[in-house]
């Protein structure tokens, strides 16, 4: 199984159109290590240059890096730049993944000592900021899994029927619409749909969780171009014991290409949702617009060509962005 | 013996009765105070009640329900009547709440850390994944001292056996020790000999313990002391007073989010002379509105990079971060174990049997006995009443099930408990006694040796003998607790605590910029509000004396107070109605009437209470009485002799004010703000006063300089100098030029400039020099021009204007020096960090 090597550009600039006196922002800007993908080289460049900053990890053992800017700036770029190989991992027979119910079971508290591997999938079993549990979210995806189906099998039946009967609209919400209403307009963009899917998930009793990175920008020759290749990307990953071959319990799914997440998705962090690895969330003082520009580029390394200006100097990028 | 005090007083016995056996005979603790109860007259008792009652009143004792700065505040309620409680039974329920806030505090550790509680399986993860109140971005984080658990407050309750259980853990930012000092400093003067002669164990040496307890974890570096704050959301919130109470008591500084800011991973207060490091919060408010960075982000309340401040371990938090998850009653059921697991013991005090519904067996129990039990949410941050499964019917009852049913893990069922009963003192029925379902909440500090116990704590009695909760935000009332001891009793008050050299302070250092602010626009409006007051008797004065005509004086007063803002202005084509009374009157008591005196009473409570652990208890009464007094206007409607005695009233207050603003107050800088804030409001309204005379022909009447006079508080100068009518020469000369009186231009001026200049000196930045300017022009003026002036026929006077322009532009350097001020040392409220996104 060979890996696909990948550079990834992530580019976020913010012209505030006045002075902005003192600035803290937390970054979730670094792809994590996992068993299908490595990271082989990665830097955060940032303009002005921080006064202060920190490297770290989250509660959930994703790359964070918090910076603070204590002299009056009237602007902020920030580039991530990373290199990426990332291995097939697809399941290899979703129909020989556990019962949903099993799953659901394990995952149910009964006063006695959990799997390890259980308890730490319970982090994703409940309610979170974006992700409410609700007995409609239930009613939802109840025919998706009827008794006794392979969890993964339903999973797949829940992801085409958001992919289905949702639309996607980036005029329709915003980073805060509350879930139910997704539900009920049957619009949204990624994060929507992931926020959606997981909550179904969780209503159901299974653990879910939240999944941030990127898709490949350009679709190799013959193949459609895929939604939401120009900016960061959200999936879901679902908890199945056993189903994977290479150790991990947890199988991806994107509910807004209908697909199962495999050499084209490059992840960065997961979380319970996205209030837990937003790429770039500040706090300011001062300043009057507040929206950012954001440019992703992924390109595969093993093509020719690599675009003029991947190989820029940052500095000269930042006057352009 | 008693038999009055006890005639309708019901022996329960489904209910433990605290002062008597179930034979109906006094306990031994109780004896010697119902003696004493029955020994004391009746209009003694009433006395002694109205004490007790005024006390509350004039400190400003208050538990906000609807919290608005114009006075919705309810008066804390206490009850004369103190619950006792004797030595051996209080020694092991001392001992079992210290035992309890170990035990919360080592589990916090598990949780926040290695988790081995949720790895076996001792703790459902439902109750801390599934909680809001689990803040992810703390897990790992290890709090200076490993104390996550610095204060705690715990709900006790008496069974019809007499055994106490816990009904509730408070492990968030428990309240009410401060309304448990002040019970005590009340009823203490209430019953003095009773409270010696029992041998009542003082609370004061808790709050020493916590003092030390944080000054032992407080992070700090070299020779630095330890910096404490007392962070509390605002004056919005219910238990503000109790805040301010603290912060005074243990002399910390009492501030908002938006003092503090961090620079790195330190958390600093804004002062007056930069930035300096704190190193304890004693925070009130919520842990998850603490960083919008990484916390609640919509949240404005908070100090944004407070959680790296924690994670370097460079502040202590009390309690820390995230501590609030154990406030969630579901635990209760889960704690005999976990006590034995973590500390090895088994758990001393039991808490009231308790059912979470996310165990099938317990879902099952909860449907069965439903009647017997009252339904709570398993988690604190869900909104919602307790409910009594007995008082359920029909559909609400079913409907109430199938939302058990479908989300078991968010409800808990616990079982009634009969509280215990407690005399209480009935006004109503004149020595007699009454019965009230009572419960305790105890209160624990972490000190180097473990928690310490305040011996007492906060009793609380329902209204009604048959109302089953109880709660201060639905009208119950308080208790003192009384803990009597066999041994000495201590004598150490914080009052007068030990102090070395080294641990002296000298005036405010560490004023935070936001103080200051508000002592600034509490000087402005306290001045504000004596000018309104003054100018509104004046014309009052003359409607009165005019029989209700419109004299000319009066056509006057009234557009002068209309030019100066104490009325509001008329638009063109409104002819002035024959009520001029009525507006006068409205001016003084609607609130709603911007500029006029009810407005500008409630703008000045607003800073005072901005600033209230600044302020003396005298200054903080005569604040209260004020606008007690004009909410009691509101609701008759007064006559024209009332207004005028409500003034007279209003002015009295004012020169008490200054009074204690001259000779109470440390002499720091926020004071001198005030001050400034005093002088440059009151150097606006006289120059603009006489600028406005000087200008109006409606002030060619005879009366207008004599009204002008009273208006500056200085007929009786011009008097004693001049015995004879008004003239405009002495009269320009003693309220402009005459630097020797306090009501006059040039001397509210030069004292302004001298504050100034001391400020320019301390804190390096001048501000006077337009100011400075502005005076020289007017000091150029020459008075002979003033002579022989025939003001009342001239109707056009350059002279006049030229000095009215003169005056004016005093006023407008004044204004600018405000700005200045405002730009350089304040807060700015209205500017607060806002939350970006990007994805």
């Amino acid at each position: 199984m060979t890996p696909v090597r990948y550079r990834v550009l992530h580019e976020t600039r913010y012209d505030y159109g006045s002075l902005v006196s003192l600035s803290q922002q937390q970054l979730h800007l670094s792809p994590r290590v996992l068993e299908w993908q490595q990271v082989e080289e990665q830097r955060i460049d940032i303009e002005p240059v921080p006064t202060w900053r920190r490297d770290g990890r989250d509660a959930f053992g994703n790359p964070v890096t918090w910076v603070a800017f204590h002299a009056p700036h009237e602007m902020l770029f920030i580039r991530s730049m990373m290199t990426v190989a990332v291995t097939p991992h697809l399941p290899k027979v979703l129909e020989d993944s556990l019962p949903w119910e099993e799953v659901r079971d394990r995952l149910a508290y009964d006063a006695t000592d959990p799997l390890p591997e259980d308890l730490d999938a319970t982090r994703f079993l409940f309610e979170s900021p974006h992700v409410r549990i609700k007995h409609e979210l239930a009613a939802y995806a109840a025919d998706c899994f009827p008794p006794d189906r392979p969890i993964l099998v339903g999973a797949k039946a829940l992801m085409a029927k958001i992919f289905r009967e949702f639309t996607f609209d980036p005029e329709a919400t915003t980073v805060s619409t509350p879930v139910l209403e997704v539900l009920e307009n049957k619009r949204g963009v990624c994060q929507d749909f992931a926020h959606l899917m997981i909550a179904c998930l969780r209503a159901m009793g299974l653990a879910a969780r939240y999944v941030s990175g990127y898709l490949l920008t350009r679709p190799p020759p013959g193949k459609p171009r895929l939604i939401g290749a120009d900016a960061s990307h959200a999936w879901v990953s679902v908890y199945a014991p056993g189903s994977q071959q290479g150790g991990s319990d947890w199988v991806d799914f994107d509910p807004t290409n209908d697909l199962l997440p495999d050499t084209e998705h490059i992840t960065l962090a997961f979380g319970r949702d996205f209030s837990d690895i937003s790429p770039l969330r500040g706090i300011i003082l001062g300043g009057g617009g507040t929206e950012p520009d954001v440019a992703v580029t992924v390109v595969p390394l093993d093509e020719e060509e690599i675009p003029e200006e991947m190989l820029d100097e940052p500095d000269s990028e930042a006057d352009e962005a | 013996m008693a038999r009055t005090l006890l005639a309708i007083y019901p022996n329960s016995p489904r209910r433990y009765d605290e002062m008597l056996t179930a034979k109906g005979d006094v306990r031994p603790h109780w004896e010697k105070f119902l003696n004493h109860l029955d020994s004391v007259a009746p209009e003694e008792m009433r006395r002694r009640i109205e004490f007790a009652e005024q006390r509350i009143q004039e400190n400003g004792v208050t538990y906000n329900v609807y919290a608005d700065p114009n006075g919705a505040d309810r008066p804390w309620s206490l009850d004369p009547l103190p619950l006792i409680i004797p030595p051996d039974e209080w020694a092991e329920v001392s001992a079992a709440v210290a035992q309890r806030a170990t035990l919360l505090n080592a589990i916090l550790a598990d949780l926040y850390g290695e988790q081995t509680l949720l790895a076996e399986g001792l703790l459902p993860p439902a109750l801390v994944y599934g909680q809001h109140g689990y803040l992810w971005p703390c897990r790992g984080i290890k709090p200076p001292g490993g104390v996550w658990l610095h204060h705690y407050a715990v709900d006790l309750a008496r069974s019809p056996n007499g055994r106490w259980w816990v009904i509730a853990d408070r492990t968030q930012a428990p309240s009410g020790a401060g309304y448990a000092l002040e019970n005590r400093l009340v009823i203490s003067r209430v019953f003095p000999e009773m409270f010696r002669d029992l041998r009542v164990q003082h609370v004061a040496d808790f709050f020493r313990d916590q003092l030390d307890g944080l000054t032992a974890l407080a992070p700090v570096e070299g020779d630095e002391q330890p910096h404490m704050v007392l962070l509390t959301p605002g004056p919005y919130n219910e238990t503000y007073f109790e805040h301010a109470y603290l912060a005074r008591y243990l002399g910390f500084p009492l501030v908002e989010g938006q003092d503090l800011t961090v620079r790195g991973d330190t958390v600093y207060l804004k002062t007056l002379r930069g930035l300096k490091r704190v190193h304890v919060i004693l925070r009130r408010q919520d842990d998850a509105y603490c960083d919008p960075l990484e916390l609640r982000g919509e949240s404005a309340l908070g100090i944004p990079g407070l959680v790296n401040v924690a994670r370097a371990g460079r502040v202590v938090i009390a309690n820390a971060l995230g501590s609030g998850l154990l406030a969630s009653g579901a635990l209760m059921g889960f704690l005999p174990a976990i006590c034995r697991h973590l500390l090895g013991e088994k758990l001393a005090m039991p808490s009231v049997a308790t059912w979470w519904c996310g165990e099938k067996p317990a879902l099952d129990y909860v449907k069965e006995n439903f009647d017997d039990l009252v339904i709570k949410p398993a988690y604190p941050t869900q909104m919602m009443d307790p409910i009594f499964g007995n008082e359920l019917k029909g559909e609400a009852r079913a409907d109430m099930l199938r939302r058990i049913e479908a989300r078991p893990h968010a409800y808990v069922a616990q079982e009634v408990i009969n509280l215990s009963q407690a005399p209480t003192w009935s006004r109503a029925h004149e020595r007699r006694l009454l019965a009230r379902p009572v419960g305790l909440r105890a209160y624990a500090v972490t000190t180097p040796d473990g928690y310490s116990v305040m011996p007492g704590g906060l009793a609380r009695v329902t209204t009604g003998a048959g109302t089953r909760i109880i709660s201060m935000q639905r009208g119950g009332a308080s208790k003192d607790a009384w803990v009597l001891t066999n041994g000495p009793v201590s004598q150490f008050s914080m009052l007068k605590p030990s102090v070395s050299v080294r641990d002296l302070v000298r005036a405010g250092a560490n004023l935070s910029s936001r103080v200051v602010e508000n002592l600034f626009w509490l000087g402005r409006y306290s001045e504000r509000f004596d000018d309104s007051a003054r100018m509104l008797r004046v014309a009052l004065s003359r409607v009165v004396v005019g029989g209700g005509q419109k004299t000319p004086v009066v056509v006057w007063a009234m557009e002068l107070a209309r030019r100066l803002g104490v009325l509001p202005e008329i638009g063109e084509d409104t002819e002035i109605k024959e009520g001029s009374e009525h507006e006068l009157l409205e001016a003084i008591y609607d609130p709603a009437q911007p500029g006029g005196l009810a407005s500008n009473i409630r703008s000045l409570m607003w800073s005072a209470t901005h600033v209230r652990e600044r302020l003396s208890l005298d200054h903080w009464h005569s604040l209260n009485r004020l606008q007690r007094d004009q909410q009691a206007a509101l609701k008759v409607h007064p006559t024209l002799t009332e207004a005028i005695a409500f003034l007279d009233r209003v002015l009295g207050v004012s020169s008490s004010l200054t009074g204690f603003a001259m000779d109470n107050m440390t002499r720091d800088d926020g004071w001198r703000f005030l001050i400034v804030g005093r002088r440059l409001e009151r150097l606006s309204f006289l120059a603009m006063t006489v600028a406005h005379f000087l200008r109006m022909p409606s002030s060619r009447c005879g009366g207008s300089l004599e009204w002008l006079l009273e208006l500056s508080d200085s007929i009786i100068t011009y008097r004693s100098r001049y015995s004879r009518q008004p003239e405009l020469l002495p009269v320009i000369d003693l309220l402009v030029f005459d630097d020797s009186n306090p009501h006059g231009v040039i001397f509210q001026a030069s004292v302004l400039m001298r504050y100034l200049d001391r400020m320019a000196r301390e804190l390096g930045v001048n501000f006077g020099e337009g100011l400075a300017a502005a005076l020289d022009r007017l000091h150029q003026f020459d008075l002979e021009r003033l002579e022989n002036l025939e003001f009342d026929s001239s109707e056009d006077c350059a002279p006049c204007e030229e000095l009215a322009d003169l005056l004016q532009g005093l006023d407008r350097a004044a204004s600018q020096l405000s700005a200045a001020l405002g730009m350089r040392y304040f807060t700015h409220v209205g500017d607060v960090s806002r939350q970006t996104m990007a994805v």
